[in-house]
């Protein structure tokens, strides 16, 4: 689950750069941007609750 | 550039690194507070050696040598390359190559040393001696050094303009470079090492494990606030040509989003808790620092009220979460106030920043880039090399020395040994 999260974090920043070398107009690449943030935060949450449950687990 | 007013301010930055270290070992259990303040010394002095033998050649300065690709038909300067061990260095005015060369790496090796610092309050009570000086060594020898260079050494963030006609990323008082890089460290050092032993109970819910003294955090944030002052004006002058007029701006800026910070946190705590509280003020001021920092030298002072107001509104809602819903133990609160302030900031760059391009759309999309590059980019990084280095020397103190303390467990010897030394209040043995 942590490499999955890690590997979304990366997918959206890869998202990001691409739309910023892929499109010209602002509007498209807002969205293709706020897309990899949102990718982002769909990482951060999966890495949280990856990092939860190993503390659980470990009884603390 | 104004070198004398530069250095000035850069010589107050130590003092942000002081209040910070009060903060954190306040915040503490009063068995841990040597070990937080050696720990404190101890991430400072490593990665000011590090960073001037090693990390400045790759954080680089602008118009400095530099590793590059090119990809998509765009040139991407993504790492500095200046030969290890800083030569060239000078003060004479007439060289302003060397003068800026010098100023950068005085400035850089002290912000490294206030990132490094940054995360030591997010593992406190548990995080042992040993891997926080192997942490601080990789952050000031490789990550820090890698941002910094795509923001402050013309990087390809700050080369958003020549590449892709857009602005480029701005971070005038190294919120992105040292806070969120800092915050991302404790969120990764929070999540490795787990909570204290004893903060959460059976059925998940956190228990109050108080900092033993919260005059100490309160007087840091007096010292913080003197070296934020001084790390918005010199990287303002240093990087982004502010005169000694802006700096007037960016002093009162710091001063106005730090107070906002405070009385949010205040206003917050005594409407749902009956009073304030004074531990999550003292966060509210930083987070207020950190937020204006981010923006210091393009907003105005209204600007800079609304953007500690929301910034004090929004660690008091994050520690919360952190704590009940995230089960994250974050003594200091590292991760609201420097991570998520931070990126706080950054936002707050696009909506109430004042350009002389008029370019606001522009602007927003460039900071939007950059905090995609902080979260998909640096924060995989730090968590990635964090898991590898406590495989190496695991980060965290063995069951025993949780109950202990880190004075007694590292240092064989308690902060305060006049005082009478209780049964454990908050552990269960």
């Amino acid at each position: 689950m942590r490499l999955v999260g890690c590997l979304l974090l990366l997918s959206g920043f890869v998202l990001s750069v691409v739309a910023l070398v892929l499109l010209a107009s602002l509007g498209q690449r807002f969205a293709f941007v706020g897309a990899g943030l949102g990718v982002e935060v769909l990482g951060v949450a999966l890495l949280t609750r990856a990092n939860t449950a190993i503390a659980k687990e470990q009884g603390r | 550039m104004t070198p004398v007013l530069c250095l000035f301010s850069i010589m107050l930055m130590p003092l942000a690194a002081a209040g910070l270290a009060l903060i954190h070992q306040g915040l503490g259990r009063s068995r841990s507070a040597a070990h937080a303040m050696l720990a404190t010394l101890c991430a400072l002095g490593i990665s000011a050696i590090v960073f001037v033998l090693f990390g400045f050649s790759w954080a680089g300065f602008a118009g400095g040598a530099a590793h590059s690709f090119t990809a998509g038909g765009v040139h991407w300067d993504w790492l500095g390359a200046a030969p290890f061990f800083p030569n060239g260095l000078s003060i004479d005015p007439s060289d302003p190559a060397g003068l800026t060369k010098s100023l950068t790496l005085c400035l850089e090796m002290l912000a490294a040393g206030l990132a490094a610092t940054v995360p030591l309050s997010g593992g406190s009570d548990r995080w042992r001696l040993a891997p926080i000086c192997l942490a601080s060594a990789v952050l000031a020898g490789f990550i820090f050094p890698l941002f910094a260079h795509w923001v402050w050494g013309a990087g390809w963030l700050a080369q958003l303009s020549a590449n892709f006609g857009i602005p480029g990323f701005v971070d005038p008082g190294g919120a992105a470079v040292i806070q969120v890089v800092g915050g991302l460290m404790a969120v990764s050092v929070v999540w490795i090492i787990g909570p204290r032993r004893g903060k959460f109970a059976e059925d998940g819910m956190p228990l109050a494990i108080p900092g033993h003294n919260i005059v100490q955090v309160l007087f840091g944030c007096l010292l913080a606030l003197v070296g934020w002052i001084g790390l918005d004006s010199a990287a303002s002058i240093l990087f982004y040509g502010a005169g000694p007029q802006q700096v007037v701006w960016i002093v009162i800026n710091a001063m106005l989003s730090a107070s906002a910070g405070c009385l949010a946190a205040i206003v917050v705590t005594r409407a749902r808790y009956r009073k304030p509280d004074a531990s999550i003020a003292a966060n509210g001021w930083i987070a207020g620092l950190v937020a204006g920092s981010a923006a210091c030298a393009f907003v105005s002072p209204v600007a800079a009220i609304d953007i500690g107001l929301v910034a004090g509104l929004l660690i008091t809602y994050m520690i919360e979460i952190a704590e009940l819903r995230l089960r994250a133990d974050d003594p200091g609160g590292a991760v609201s106030v420097h991570a998520g302030a931070g990126l706080w900031g950054l936002l707050a760059v696009g909506l109430f920043g004042h350009f002389s391009d008029g370019n606001r759309a522009g602007h927003m999309l460039a900071q939007l880039i950059g905090v995609a590059a902080l979260l998909g980019f640096m924060l995989p990084l730090i968590y990635g090399a964090n898991l590898l280095l406590n495989r190496i020397v695991p980060y965290r103190v063995d069951g025993d020395g949780d109950w202990q303390g880190m004075d007694i467990r590292e240092l064989g010897a308690g902060a305060y040994p006049e005082f009478v030394v209780h049964a454990d209040e908050f552990v269960p043995r």
